[in-house]
């Protein structure tokens, strides 16, 4: 048996589509879903004679996305042709960014259980993506669909930091995170809108001696599970492959392999007799973009504040656990929600226990969700009323929660159905003592006990007592009576 | 009136606004000498005459009706065939690529000539996809000379010039990459301009090469082309090159033209090695007439003068290689019949579609950009560029314009270059520099060859310095009055379309 | 500087131009003779020049992101060679077809 240690080295390519009305070099609009082909003019089709012109909504999500990313933004940049012959690439040539990209030297703060660790951002560029190709089931042959053809990409490029599959899934989430809560993309992952293309080796160290594997780079990976089913697959499999045959990786190469969704399993894509030249060179129907400092200045500072901050904040400012911290900062729209929440009803923690118990199990059953504001039913307003009749005594917790339910059902306030249904607490003291004398008349077992020492004897006179008053009772009020009755 | 085509395209606006004659009787004057002389000169690809009628008295009904008209208001006027138009001609670049294509939208300088009133009477000959100088290149035979039939118009817009110099329109529009309008200008004698880099919009002008190519007007006279050029020139949202400028009138510095005070630079280096002799005397004999006039002679040197060829040929092939990597058959153009795969449906088009010096150019091309090559030639080539840029920006601390000839020789024998690339590449010499350097240049008539052949002047200025470059061309126009000579193949013609 | 036979058909497979037969010797001798008379640059310094890699010294042209009509289907597809009621039709393309 050698003595060896295995290191896996993942990079990330990340595509995220922006937030534009429009494409990035014409006016035609994004879409997805629509008729193939019904979101195309001459720009975006290609044809002979036509010109692109930027997006300047497209610029400024990407300089606010690198912004975020604490990268540092060029104040000259560029655009480059990469060549290449694909039909869904109408001008057989992509507009994208080579040697001069918009953002670079950044980095993105991640958080697993081993703790924070920075993962460095090599590159934040912007460029076009390509049409769609649909392969006919039955006959020999392809069909393109240019909608997509022009949308634009941000595409962030990680150094090799990343090591492990619960980073590479941290690291993944954490950026759709961050681009959401800019508003630079709606990164809906069902649509597309994040793709994921990791690079992936392992540093083998063999009796003191070290070697690495082959780079593979896996292609257009479009959710969470296939990233870290793919990693996690490639990972073992490259370590297998070096056990079968030693092959060490060649400076400047890498093989590009797929994911099959439904084994799992990486396969290799078919390679071209050809090298890949994608003969860059700078895009002369485009002008050079010179950002002014003092407009970058003006987006850092109008900077959203990011989920990690805002994480450390919860915890600081409203004394949140770590946990439930996380959980109301894990999308802008939850974070939103609950700081509204808790400013209406000036009870932070209370509201934070509703927002991530009562309301996310109420929710969840019903299959709704804050980030659709739209058909949402309990807005803040509404979740604060609650909050406060419950801090305040109006209610209880337990009658809390039903009426949280009948708000999400139903159109009314939690002061409509209060009233409505009777359910405020009684804390009229004179009807409170008469209820207290019943029980004590009624239950001499548990107040011989208690007079006896038996001190959980006054759960049993405090159940009763609830029970009687159909859970309407102050309980607070109650066990000051009781007490002072018992006492007597 | 005698010959209405004899009219420049400025007097046919005066005698149209004496109600002296109408749009109809132009277009149909135009269209009944493209009828008579095209199967001799071969200057359209296609025309439009029942569409150019219909226009033409829609425009005439319009001024009975005292309505304003636009500044080109019933004149014919011919475009090059690399200007996309959507009124059912075909764009074809002159390629059996684009043999089928009916662009679905207008050029940006197409809509302003229909703005302006102006009637499209066909689109004219080039060399496919305006790579090439004596537009024999076209997929679709040659033009030949109006001044000889067997000679070469220049190219690649050959069509244009010829159909300028057969009067069959008063005005054409064509696009200049090294020279393709000045030099058909200087062999067919019409005066033809290219204009600054981001004077006109090159939306919906088919792209040969993006940093160099350019709009321009020809026409028989130096206020033609001021007329025209003010009809296209301006800025427009669709190209991120066109420049947000106001243009100059252009016919007022025309008409207040004076050599006076005027100071010429005569680079040392375009009167070397190479030049015809005859050329070289018709050339010094107009500049002669400047300095008469009270112009002020000076000798500068373009060092880099030298390698413009050479670096324009990198720049231009580097670029063509890549707007021309969308011709595969795919979406629009030629498609190979029943290809195997994909990749050989590209390529089989692609070598179907293109002609021999465009596959040439393409795969130059693909060659200095490709790995491994890129620093030797496209970015030694930028950094030359650059030095031509700077003797021109040096010249011009000097001088107000440059003057020298457009071209070496007067139009040569069809067939005489086509053997030879680099002889081919070599009739662009005097032309390259001004688009490398991106500055305006025009060439203007300055006499005849002893064989009657015409020759061009060309003038380079600063760049946006159009409406001083016409106001020079004006002075030996005056002088020589070349405009009103007539190619020899008219003199038979002229009756047919008399009115 | 000669340019070989196979450096031709590299060149034509990259500019997706299929050769005839005989036509990449004659391609070879015709681009050699363009490519020593380009080569011509090699004897300028050049070290301490700046590319004049775009034309104009004008920056930060945009567009704002406004939506403008697209064309109708039917127009989209009317040059195309082949198409289908919706798209355009090319041979099968194979996973990995890309280069």
């Amino acid at each position: 048996m050698t003595d060896r240690t295995v290191k896996m080295i993942v990079g990330l390519e990340v595509h995220v589509q922006l937030k534009t009305r429009t494409k990035l070099f014409c006016g035609c609009q994004t879409s997805f879903g629509d008729e193939p082909n019904s979101h195309c003019c001459p720009v975006c089709l290609g044809l002979p004679g036509v010109l692109p012109v930027m997006n300047r909504e497209a610029y400024r999500l990407s300089v606010m996305a690198a912004l975020a990313l604490h990268c540092t933004v060029a104040p000259h940049t560029k655009w480059d042709r990469k060549h290449y012959y694909y039909p869904d690439l109408p001008k057989n040539y992509q507009i994208s960014q080579y040697d001069l990209p918009l953002g670079s030297d950044g980095y993105l703060e991640i958080e697993t259980e081993a703790g924070r660790k920075k993962i460095r951002i090599l590159r934040a560029h912007l460029e076009e993506d390509a049409g769609k190709l649909l392969h006919a089931e039955h006959g020999d042959y392809s069909e393109v669909d240019l909608n997509r053809t022009g949308t634009p990409l941000l595409e962030i490029v990680s150094q090799p930091d990343l090591a492990t599959v619960e980073e590479v899934r941290a690291y993944c989430m954490s950026l759709r995170q961050i681009v959401t809560y800019l508003g630079v993309s709606e990164a809906n992952m069902q649509m597309g809108h994040m793709r994921f293309e990791p690079n992936i080796n392992l540093h083998i160290t063999e009796n003191g001696e070290k070697h690495a594997t082959p780079i593979v780079e896996l292609k257009n990976l479009n959710s969470f599970r296939a990233v870290e089913r793919g990693v996690a697959y490639e990972e073992r499999r490259q370590l297998a492959e070096w056990d079968e045959t030693h092959s060490r990786m060649k400076a400047g190469t890498k093989t590009t392999r797929g994911f099959n969704d439904s084994t799992g399993e990486t396969f290799v894509q078919r390679e071209k007799e050809e090298a890949n030249d994608y003969r860059y060179f700078p895009e002369p129907d485009l002008v050079v973009v010179e950002p002014k400092p003092e407009w970058i200045d003006e987006l850092q500072r109008g900077l959203p504040e990011l989920p990690l901050e805002k994480k450390n904040r919860f915890v600081t400012a409203y004394g949140l656990s770590e946990y439930d911290a996380g959980v109301l900062t894990a999308t802008i729209e939850m974070a939103r929600y609950f700081e509204r929440v808790a400013e209406l009803s000036a009870a932070p923690k209370p509201a934070a226990n509703w927002v991530t118990q009562g309301l996310t199990r109420e929710i969840n059953t019903r299959g709704l969700s804050i980030e659709s504001a739209a058909d949402f039913p309990v807005t803040a307003e509404r979740l604060a009323e609650l909050v406060k009749a419950v801090e305040q005594g109006t209610i209880s917790k337990t009658i809390g929660d039903t009426v949280l339910s009948e708000m999400i059902d139903g159109k009314n306030s939690a002061a409509e159905i209060i009233a409505a249904k009777g359910l405020a607490q009684v804390s009229d003291t004179a009807a409170l003592e008469r209820m207290v004398d019943e029980a004590l008349a009624a239950n001499p077992g548990p107040v011989a006990d208690y007079r006896a020492g038996k001190k959980q004897a006054l759960g049993r006179l405090m159940g009763a007592i609830m029970k009687a008053s159909g859970g309407k009772a102050n309980p607070k009020v109650v066990s000051g009576i009781l007490e002072q009755k018992l006492h007597q | 009136m005698a010959d209405l085509l004899e009219l420049t395209a400025t007097e046919m606006t005066a005698a149209l606004e004496r109600r002296e004659t109408t749009s109809r009787d132009l277009v149909a004057a135009s269209l009944a000498r493209m009828a008579s002389l095209d199967g001799q000169v071969h200057a359209f690809l296609s025309t439009r005459s029942e569409a150019a009628r219909k226009e033409a008295e829609a425009i005439d009904r319009r001024r009975l009706a005292g309505e304003k008209l636009g500044p080109l208001a019933g004149l014919p006027v011919a475009i090059k065939d690399n200007l996309c138009t959507s009124d059912g001609l075909p764009t074809t670049c002159a390629s059996r690529m684009l043999e089928k294509f009916h662009a679905p939208y207008d050029a940006n300088v197409v809509e302003k000539i229909r703005a302006a009133d102006g009637v499209i009477v066909g689109k004219t000959n080039l060399d496919e996809f305006a790579m090439g100088s004596s537009t024999e290149n076209s997929a679709f035979g040659p033009t030949h000379n109006p001044w000889n039939l067997d000679l070469v118009p220049g190219g690649s817009s050959g069509g244009s010039a010829a159909a300028v110099a057969a009067r069959m329109a008063p005005l054409a529009l064509g696009s200049d990459t090294g020279g393709s309008i000045r030099l058909p200008a200087s062999l067919c004698g019409v005066v033809g301009l290219k204009p600054t880099y981001g004077r006109v919009s090159r939306y919906g002008l088919v792209a040969f090469a993006s940093s160099l190519d350019q709009i321009g007007p020809f026409g028989r006279t130096v206020a033609d082309v001021a007329l025209m050029l003010q009809v296209i020139a301006g800025w427009d949202g669709r190209d991120s090159t066109s420049v947000n400028r106001p243009a100059p009138d252009y016919a007022a510095a025309v008409r207040s033209a004076s050599a006076q005070g005027l100071r010429i630079g005569l680079p040392r280096e375009f009167f070397a090695a190479g030049l015809d002799a005859e050329v070289e005397r018709l050339v010094r004999e107009a500049i002669a007439v400047y300095e008469k006039a009270g112009a002020k002679l000076v000798e500068v040197s373009l060092p880099h003068f030298a390698y413009a060829v050479e670096t324009y040929y990198i720049v231009a092939t580097a670029e063509c290689s890549s707007n021309l990597a969308r011709y595969d058959g795919v979406h629009y153009g030629h498609r190979t019949a029943e290809p195997s795969d994909l990749i050989e449906m590209m390529s089989r088009s692609r070598a179907e579609g293109f002609g021999p010096e465009v596959k040439r150019r393409i795969m130059l091309g693909t060659y200095v950009l490709s790995s491994g090559y890129y620093d030797a030639y496209y970015l030694k080539a930028l950094k030359v560029r650059q030095l031509i840029k700077g003797d021109l920006d040096r010249a011009f601390a000097q001088v107000d314009c440059l003057m020298g000839p457009t071209s070496p020789t007067a139009a040569w024998p069809l067939g005489a270059k086509t053997a030879d690339p680099l002889a081919m590449y070599l009739s662009d010499i005097y032309t390259v520099s001004a688009n490398l350097a991106t500055i305006p240049a025009v060439s203007v008539p300055c006499g005849f060859t002893a064989a009657g052949l015409p020759v061009g002047l060309q003038i380079m200025g600063d760049v946006f310095t159009e409406d001083r470059l016409l106001a020079a061309a004006a002075i030996i126009e005056r002088e020589r009055q070349d405009w009103q000579r007539r190619p020899g193949m008219l003199a038979g013609d002229g009756k047919a379309v008399q009115t | 500087m000669g340019l070989q036979r196979q450096e031709v058909e590299k060149v034509a497979k990259l500019s997706r131009i299929t050769l005839a037969p005989g036509e990449a010797e004659q391609l070879a001798d015709q681009l050699s003779r363009v490519l020593d008379y380009i080569g011509k640059l090699n004897e300028l310094k050049t070290d301490d020049v700046a590319p004049l890699s775009h034309a104009l010294a004008v920056a930060n042209v945009f567009r704002d992101d406004e939506p403008r009509e697209s064309l109708p289907v039917e127009t989209v597809l009317a040059n195309a060679p082949s198409r289908t009621a919706a798209g355009f039709k090319v041979p099968r393309v194979l996973e990995g077809d890309e280069d």
